[in-house]
């Protein structure tokens, strides 16, 4: 086979810490390889080698068989390999052709010259099906779009081997469909890809051939046909995986919340959520899903008291808890698993230990008369740490040092241990890998069944799918169809998430 | 393990390169550092009356300090310790003056009356930020200057008429000992020391045992989270500038009852409500290290005073050591950075 990069035997090690060993990856020409492995495996690490903002301690890269030295990304680039990041760098007032040619832009007497520029852009958007209009601004164009444009910047650099980056961590299920359509053009066009993923079923839709990485070792690489996504999961976790989370159907009793006609603003003063109006019954999942800024946010952050309402109420068991303070919310039997743990779920500079009892630490017997009793703390943190399995080396372990999964873990225990009536869970599964979604889910379910009302937000179809036992679709902040998750397809789903409504609009 | 000895390491080795760096600008200006150093330290710990003087010196810097360190420790900057101070200064020595009451509840009344002065002027700084989100740095430094023209048009105006000066606090409301005079040779150390340690473990208590305490750190760690967690962040911000601006106000009486007995106008800041901002970065924000960099601050300044009497350096060479350890405590990264590189050669 002819090989247009191949890495052999990568090593490279921070600070004694050895993130990539004895890692090989042969890219053939004109074919889609992926690159799988689950969080902190080194995935980034061995692209970063590869795009030259690392040098390796040993082994070789060669690109279409030459022995080379990548020591930039300068010489990444003119060696024809490109980078699309998973956070765009792109400037937002600038149109999409002075993105493209920041950096390489074409001159005449000293100026840009943006029409030739806005030619070429257009060409090359045209040659690979991208329609991308090369004058629009960045910042008017929606993200799938934007995705595009770090495809053309590129292309525009005379790429020949494009590395994506977790393309569809931020893409919507039509736009994840239009980008497989797009990396399908670039293969006929003669360009060759590596895909850095941990979604097992894009993998098995549009790639040849997987390398698998686990822990800094390269653990193979097999062929797609060869193999399903449950082989894939185990050799990527060490171990097997079971995907469909195992759930008895739901026994959904009297409503635990009650959102009536509500309405909230954003941080802009524009309103983000619309008379929308959401019943979640005690033992079961409802899971909302909507393409992020449709007013998930915002809802979440009205129902837990961060954020005011401009109309409308909420109940829990029957009580208004509308325009309650945070801590009141929390009390009448909220817990909340925020969206963003590093910013509101942890105070990362806390022990894990002190921040079990971040919503409680008033109250006995954590604090008598004003005095803090640590010692109560950390007894309640070592056995919440045992129940939920968070990996720590004590209890006064800082925060910020555990791995997402563990945090998360450690928020997962703190909200459950509160005995809530009402579990609000906002992506509790982001960045994290599939052991760990494994287990929460596991937990979600859990609470379910044990009489709780959980609300789930996500911004992941099969989590939505396989967690929730009803499934509420947000569009422009309102509930515009609640579906049954075990007859529903994600077809239907994207659709309605793209806000064209079905014909009998089934409301709450 | 490493990690607390490096938390130690830094300010330790931050004097250690700002009195060779001074050693070295001695050599250079002709001066002989050797002879400079050992008059810096007769002049601070020569005899008990040198040291009674650092004591007594060391007492403001320690208020200064924690106010400054309790602030940061709760993710506010109270640049405004200088102001507060003055206006602690000034309560104190009011209260001292205008009543006559036994000692026992005289003397606790003028240092209330200081900390309260200054609980006051640091309210007004935190009330904007939590209700306005007005930048406390902006508000504290303007608040800095009113408080040093308010506190003169006082002591010309209203409280005396037309001097320069207070009359002495009556001896009900005074600080100073005759035992502390007699033990070191009738320097001016007065019992404040006694308080300075004592507001010392109170703040160390306040911060790390009590609920108020973790609410607070909480707070000044991150925002959101505490939010989130329900508790009342704008309560917390005006409360932690309460309680600064109370420590920096009784370093004001400490001044006024106890150093100098009276109030006098000021032409300019003290300086000491900004040496606290020092003291505070020097003693990494906790109580003991404030206590030891504001023993370090005292002393440099008692003993300065000796140099040029003994070996003829300019005492102004003690504020460019000064200057320097800040400059060194503050590019504290370098210094971990190259104890680091140290580290791996040796584990080589």
């Amino acid at each position: 086979m002819d090989y247009v990069i191949e890495m052999l035997g990568i090593r490279k090690e921070f600070n004694g810490f050895v993130a990539n060993d004895d890692i090989t990856l042969q890219l053939a020409k004109g074919e889609i390889h992926a690159l799988l492995g689950e969080n902190g495996a080194g995935k980034s690490t061995l692209m970063n080698v590869l795009f030259g903002l690392y040098q390796p301690e040993a082994g070789r890269i060669r690109v279409n068989g030459q022995d080379v030295q990548i020591t930039d990304p300068n010489k990444a680039n003119n060696l024809g390999i490109g980078m699309v990041h998973q956070h765009f760098m792109l400037v937002d007032t600038f149109t999409v052709t002075e993105n493209i040619v920041l950096g390489n832009e074409p001159k005449k007497f000293g100026t840009v010259n943006m029409k030739e520029a806005e030619q070429k852009v257009r060409e090359l958007s045209g040659q690979y099906g991208l329609s991308v209009d090369p004058t629009a601004k960045i910042a008017d164009i929606s993200v799938g779009m934007q995705q595009r444009v770090e495809i053309l910047k590129t292309l525009y650099r005379g790429a020949e081997i494009l590395i994506f980056d977790e393309p569809t961590a931020v893409l919507t299920p039509q736009e994840i469909k239009e980008l497989i359509q797009i990396m399908r053009a670039l293969i006929k066009e003669g360009k060759s890809i590596i895909l850095i993923t941990h979604k097992l079923k894009e993998i098995m839709e549009v790639c040849d051939r997987v390398t698998v990485i686990r822990k800094g070792k390269g653990i193979g690489t097999v062929d797609v046909s060869n193999t399903n996504p449950n082989h894939l999961a185990s050799l990527m976790v060490g171990r097997d995986v079971t995907f469909t989370t195992e759930k008895a159907d739901a026994t959904p009793a009297h409503n635990v919340l009650e959102v009536r006609d509500l309405s909230v603003n954003d941080s802009r003063g524009v309103q983000a959520v619309r008379h929308l109006n959401l019943d979640v019954r005690a033992g079961e999942i409802v899971g909302i899903c909507g393409v992020d800024g449709n007013g998930q946010t915002e809802l979440i952050e009205a129902i837990t008291g961060l954020r005011k309402t401009s109309g409308g109420s909420i109940s829990l068991n029957g009580k208004d808890i509308t325009g309650l303070k945070p801590r009141k919310v929390t009390e009448a039997g909220v817990a909340h698993i925020p969206q963003d743990r590093h910013k509101h779920g942890l105070v990362l500079d806390y022990p894990i230990g002190t921040n079990i009892v971040l919503q409680t630490y008033y109250q006995k017997p954590f604090s008598k008369a004003g005095i803090m009793n640590y010692k109560e703390v950390y007894k309640k943190a070592s056995t919440l740490i045992k129940e939920f399995d968070v990996r720590t080396p004590s209890e006064t372990t800082l925060a910020r040092a555990l791995s997402g999964g563990n945090q998360q873990k450690a928020i997962i225990g703190r909200e459950v241990d509160r005995n809530p009536d009402l579990l609000i869970a906002a992506q509790p599964t982001r960045g994290l890998d599939v052991g760990a979604i494994e287990f929460i889910h596991r937990r979600l379910i859990e609470q379910r069944d044990s009489g709780k009302a959980v609300l789930l937000l996500s911004f992941e179809l099969d989590e939505i799918i396989n967690v929730s036992d009803r499934i509420a679709v947000i569009y422009e902040g309102n509930i515009v169809a609640v579906v049954d998750p075990k007859t529903t397809t994600e077809q239907e789903l994207g659709l309605l998430m793209a806000g064209s409504k079905k014909g009998a609009d089934e409301h709450v | 393990m490493f990690k607390n000895w490096t938390v130690l390491a830094v300010p330790v080795i931050s004097v250690l390169l700002g009195l060779l760096a001074g050693a070295l600008i001695m050599l250079v200006s002709g001066n002989n550092p050797t002879a400079g150093y050992m008059a810096l330290w007769n002049g601070a710990f020569g005899d008990s009356f040198y040291t009674g003087e650092t004591l007594r010196q060391m007492t403001p810097y320690v208020f200064a300090g924690l106010a400054v360190a309790f602030a940061f420790r709760t993710g506010l900057f109270n640049i405004g310790v200088e102001g507060q101070l003055l206006v602690g200064w000034l309560a104190s020595v009011w209260v001292g003056l205008a009543f006559e009451l036994p000692k026992i509840i005289h003397l606790p009344l003028a240092i209330l009356a200081g900390a309260a002065a200054g609980a006051a002027w640091g309210f007004i700084p935190g009330f904007l930020k939590a209700r306005l989100r007005v930048h406390e740095v902006i508000v504290t430094i303007m608040m800095n200057y009113t408080a040093l023209h308010i506190t003169n048009h006082f002591i010309r105006d209203v409280i005396s008429d037309g001097a320069d000066a207070t009359d002495p606090v009556r001896e009900t409301a005074s600080l100073q000992s005759a035992f502390l005079q007699s033990i070191t040779d009738f320097s001016s150390l007065h019992n404040g020391i006694y308080l300075a340690v004592i507001a010392a473990i109170i703040m160390w208590f306040m911060l790390e045992k009590t609920t108020l305490g973790y609410e607070l750190r909480a707070v000044g760690y991150n925002q959101h989270a505490s939010e989130y967690a329900g508790m009342n962040v704008n309560r917390n911000i005006v409360l932690s500038m309460v309680i600064s601006g109370a420590f920096a106000g009784i370093g004001g009486a400490m001044q006024g009852l106890g150093t100098f007995g009276n109030m006098f106008i000021n032409s300019g800041f003290s300086g000491i409500g900004f040496d606290g901002i020092a003291v505070a970065l020097l003693g990494g924000n906790t109580a003991i290290g404030v206590v030891l960099a504001a023993l370090l601050f005292g002393a440099l300044k008692v003993g300065s005073l000796n140099m040029p009497i003994e070996s003829g350096v300019p005492n102004e060479l003690v504020e460019i050591v000064i200057a320097l350890i800040i400059f060194f405590v503050a590019s504290s990264y370098m210094i971990t950075w190259l104890l680091g590189r140290l580290k791996k050669k040796e584990a080589k």
